[in-house]
Formats: C-alpha cells, structure tokens, sequence
C-alpha cells in the first residue's frame, strides 16, 4: 500500500503549506478585525461619471486598513 | 465595457483602476450554454436508462460514453465556467486591483473552452482513462494542469498588488482550491502514456482505487464546494446588501474546512481491499467535516435573519437560500451515507445519484442561478428581461429536484 503513504505525506505536505498559510495571516493581523472586512466588501468604490467640483467622492476606505 | 474606478486615499492623490467585466461576460455566456448542455445531455442518457433504444444502436451515443460527457459538462463546464465568473468578478472588486494579466485571464478562458470541446470530442469517441471524474486522457490532462495553475498565478499575483490590505475570506476559499485541485488533479492524472490517446495509470490496483477516490471526493470538496463557498461569501452579501452573519464564523469554518476535507477520500472505498484503518479514518473525517460545512451553511442562512421579507420578493436571494439548504441537506447525508452500515445499504442504490443532484442541481446549480440574476443585469447594465420568468426558473428548479431526488430516497 505503498500509495497509501504517498498520500497520506501529500496531505500532510498540503496541510503544512496551509498552516503557514494561517501563520502568515495570523502574524499580518488579517484577522485582527474580525468584523469590519465583511462590511467593507458591500462597497465597490465605483463611479460612473467622473466626480464633480461639488460633490467629491467619498471616501470608503483607507489603505492600510 | 469595464468600470472606472478610483480609489481614494488621504493625499487626495486619485488612484483610477478597472475592472474587466468582458471576461466575466465571457465565462457568464460559457457557464449558460454549458449547463444547458450538460442538463441536457443528463435528460437523455436519464430516458436510455429506460428506453434503450435511445442508445441509437452507435458506440458514440451509448450511457457509457456519454455519462461521463454529462459529469464533465456539469461539473468542469457549468461550475468551473461559473467559479470563473465569479471569481474575475468578485476578487477585483475585493483586492481593488485590475487582474494581475489580462493575458492570463483570456488564455484561461480559451484554454478551458478548448479543453472543454476536447473532452465533448474524445469522450464520446470512447476516448478515457476510466476514472470517474477524470476520464481525459493526458494530453487534455496536462493541458487542464497548465490551464488551471495560470488561473491561479493571476489570482495570486492579483492578490500580491491589492489595494486592501485585508483578504476577504471568499479570496482564500478561491486560493485554496486551486492549490488543492492543481495537486490533486496532477497527483491522479499520473500516467504512462502509450500512445496519443491511450494511457495507462501509474498505480495499480487497489492503491489506483484509493488515489482515484482520494482525488474524486476531493474534486466534489475543491471544485463543487470550497469555490462555491468562496462565491457565496461575496454574492450572498452583496445580493442581500448586508454583512454576512458572523465573518468569524467564515475564518473558523474555512480553515477547519480546509483540514478536515483533504482525509475522507477512502469512505468511497468501504469494504474493499483497502486497509480497514484507512476505510474508517475516512469515514471518522467525513463525520468531523459536517461541522465546518453546517458552519457555512449556518453563516448563509443567518446572513438573512430579519430580511427574509427580501427573500420573498427577490428571485436572486430565493436561489440562493434553496441553494444553502442543498448544501446543508447534501453535507449531512454526505456523512451519513459514509458510514459503514449505511453504506452497506445505500451503496448502488440510487440514493447516490440523487445525493450528488441535490449537490450539483440544487447547491451549484442554484447557486449560479442566483448569482447569474443579479450579475448579468450589472455587467450589461440592464435590467432583467422578466422577472416572471425567472420566478417560474426558480420554481421549476426547486420542485424538479426535489420530484428528481425525493422518489430516488
């Protein structure tokens, strides 16, 4: 059942790579808020026409947020 | 047509983007024309199951070649074509970026309607490695692996050069089935080839068995689900115009998902000559997964507490709450029927049959419904031709499965 081992080493490899993958985000504080991301989703930022001198666009988000 | 878009930062200094809604069009016409095929092609081979004489009397059109031509057409032309819709939809709009390569994004368009036409060709001419989900032979094979892994370098490279710094949890849904189907898909395709067409599976046996159903249950968990899933979290909120219910819950279920889906390949070879350890760790995991999966589940429905008078009059969000209770209802007979005295009872029945319909027909198929009404209007801007008509779809829809699925129980 050489191919069982295989597998079950893929598996693991794969795990492995998401584990870092959870570390990584973990340690970048991706889900240090755990609430506001799912708002923010709800806005495109999208303009049809171009803004206008009166009314600027506003603002829906901040990089680095 | 693409959007203009700006992003706004603190210098007031206008940052302006697009989006390019050309190859969501593309993958949206695609995902249309496929799945009528594909339920189309189900229909008839469904009638050779009663009347033979709709064989034809030609190898070309016989159940044995074109069940696999039905499978293939719903599962990698209808829902791949509809992940791929979604996903240059969606990931832009949540990276605030353009796609990393336009160039990318059409080859993988091209390349996944040519591999799509190669199988309509090769497998009614009898053309297959004989593994269920994976009966193209290698050229296609290796075609589908370099098709797939550039998708996943745009969405990945589009990822790199976002604009937001959070990953909205429907990315890493997205991220981790192309990692994992690019293996898996690699990993069961290995073959000796012998001639153009004709291949010969390095493994033998029992151990091909395994890496076949190893690759098979994963193909319904990273390519029927975990992209869906993906899907759900940005078109669900956004068809209802709210938050999703708990967006922890989505982190917690998503990599609980991830870990557990990858060990439950071998429940499909219960009672067979694989080890019996291996036959019960499948089984044990396919248990453990109905928690993260009843986790989404939950999350979509709860998403709509307080607005299910929306739900009443919006067809979009009809779609995808029938969709949710597929899934809901697919993931818990799914563990079910993977248990050993179960499985004695249910394994060539068509209880199986009707299992994958509810999932395929009524968690992906609805699922695209929804989010093609509320997508096609956007991208072409315009509105819906009728609303009646899309009422009947959805009721057409839920009572054809449940008349489809409920006499096969």
């Amino acid at each position: 059942m050489s191919a069982l081992f295989v597998l079950i080493g893929l598996s693991l490899l794969a795990a492995l790579g998401f584990l870092g993958a959870f570390i990584w985000s973990v340690r970048k504080g991706q889900f240090d808020d755990d609430y506001t991301p799912s708002i923010r989703i709800l806005f495109d930022d999208t303009i049809q026409k171009p803004p206008s001198e009166e009314t600027p666009e506003p603002s829906l988000k901040r990089p680095g947020n | 047509m693409s959007t203009t878009v700006t992003d706004a930062t603190p210098s007031i200094q206008m940052e302006e983007f697009e989006y390019d809604n050309k190859i969501v069009r593309n993958f949206a016409i695609a995902c249309v024309v496929y799945g009528l095929i594909g339920v189309l092609v189900g229909v008839l081979i469904a009638f050779q199951l009663a009347y033979p004489v709709l064989n034809f009397d030609l190898s070309y059109t016989t159940f044995g070649r074109l069940r696999p031509l039905h499978t293939n057409a719903v599962v990698f032309a209808f829902v791949g074509n509809g992940f791929f819709m979604g996903m240059y939809y969606s990931a832009p709009r949540i990276l605030k970026a353009s796609m990393w390569s336009k160039k990318l994004s059409y080859f993988n368009f091209w390349g996944w309607q040519a591999i799509i036409l190669a199988a309509a060709i090769t497998l009614p001419l009898g053309l297959t490695t004989s593994k269920e989900y994976a009966e193209l032979e290698w050229p296609i094979d290796i075609a589908i692996a370099i098709v797939w892994v550039a998708a996943m370098i745009n969405l990945l490279m589009t990822m790199v050069h976002r604009r937001s710094e959070h990953i909205y949890a429907a990315i890493w849904f997205y991220i981790a089935s192309f990692i994992t189907v690019a293996m898996l898909h690699v990993v069961n395709s290995l073959a000796l080839p012998i001639s153009l067409f004709k291949s010969y599976s390095i493994y033998a046996g029992v151990q091909d068995a395994l890496v076949q159903w190893w690759y098979g249950h994963n193909a319904v968990a990273f390519f029927l689900t975990t992209p869906y899933l993906g899907l759900m979290y940005y078109f669900l909120p956004k068809a209802a115009n709210r938050p999703i219910y708990s967006y922890r819950l989505s982190i917690v279920h998503f990599w609980a998902l991830i870990f557990l889906y990858i060990w439950a390949g071998p429940h499909h070879l219960l009672y067979n000559s694989l080890p019996d350890w291996a036959q019960t760790l499948g089984v044990v995991f396919s248990i453990m997964l109905i928690a993260p999966s009843w986790g989404g589940m939950i999350n979509g429905l709860f998403t709509l507490r307080g607005a299910w008078d929306k739900v009443r009059e919006d067809v979009v969000l009809k779609f995808m709450v029938v969709a949710l209770t597929a899934y809901g209802m697919a993931t818990f007979e799914g563990p079910m029927l993977s248990l050993k005295s179960v499985n004695a009872i249910s394994h060539f029945t068509d209880w199986t049959i009707a299992h994958v319909h509810v999932g395929a027909l009524g968690w992906n198929g609805f699922l695209t419904f929804g989010i093609l009404y509320w997508l096609i209007p956007r991208i072409y801007n315009t509105d819906l031709h009728s609303q009646k008509l899309a009422n009947f779809h959805f009721w057409i829809g839920t009572l054809g499965i449940i008349f489809y699925a409920v006499p096969m129980y």
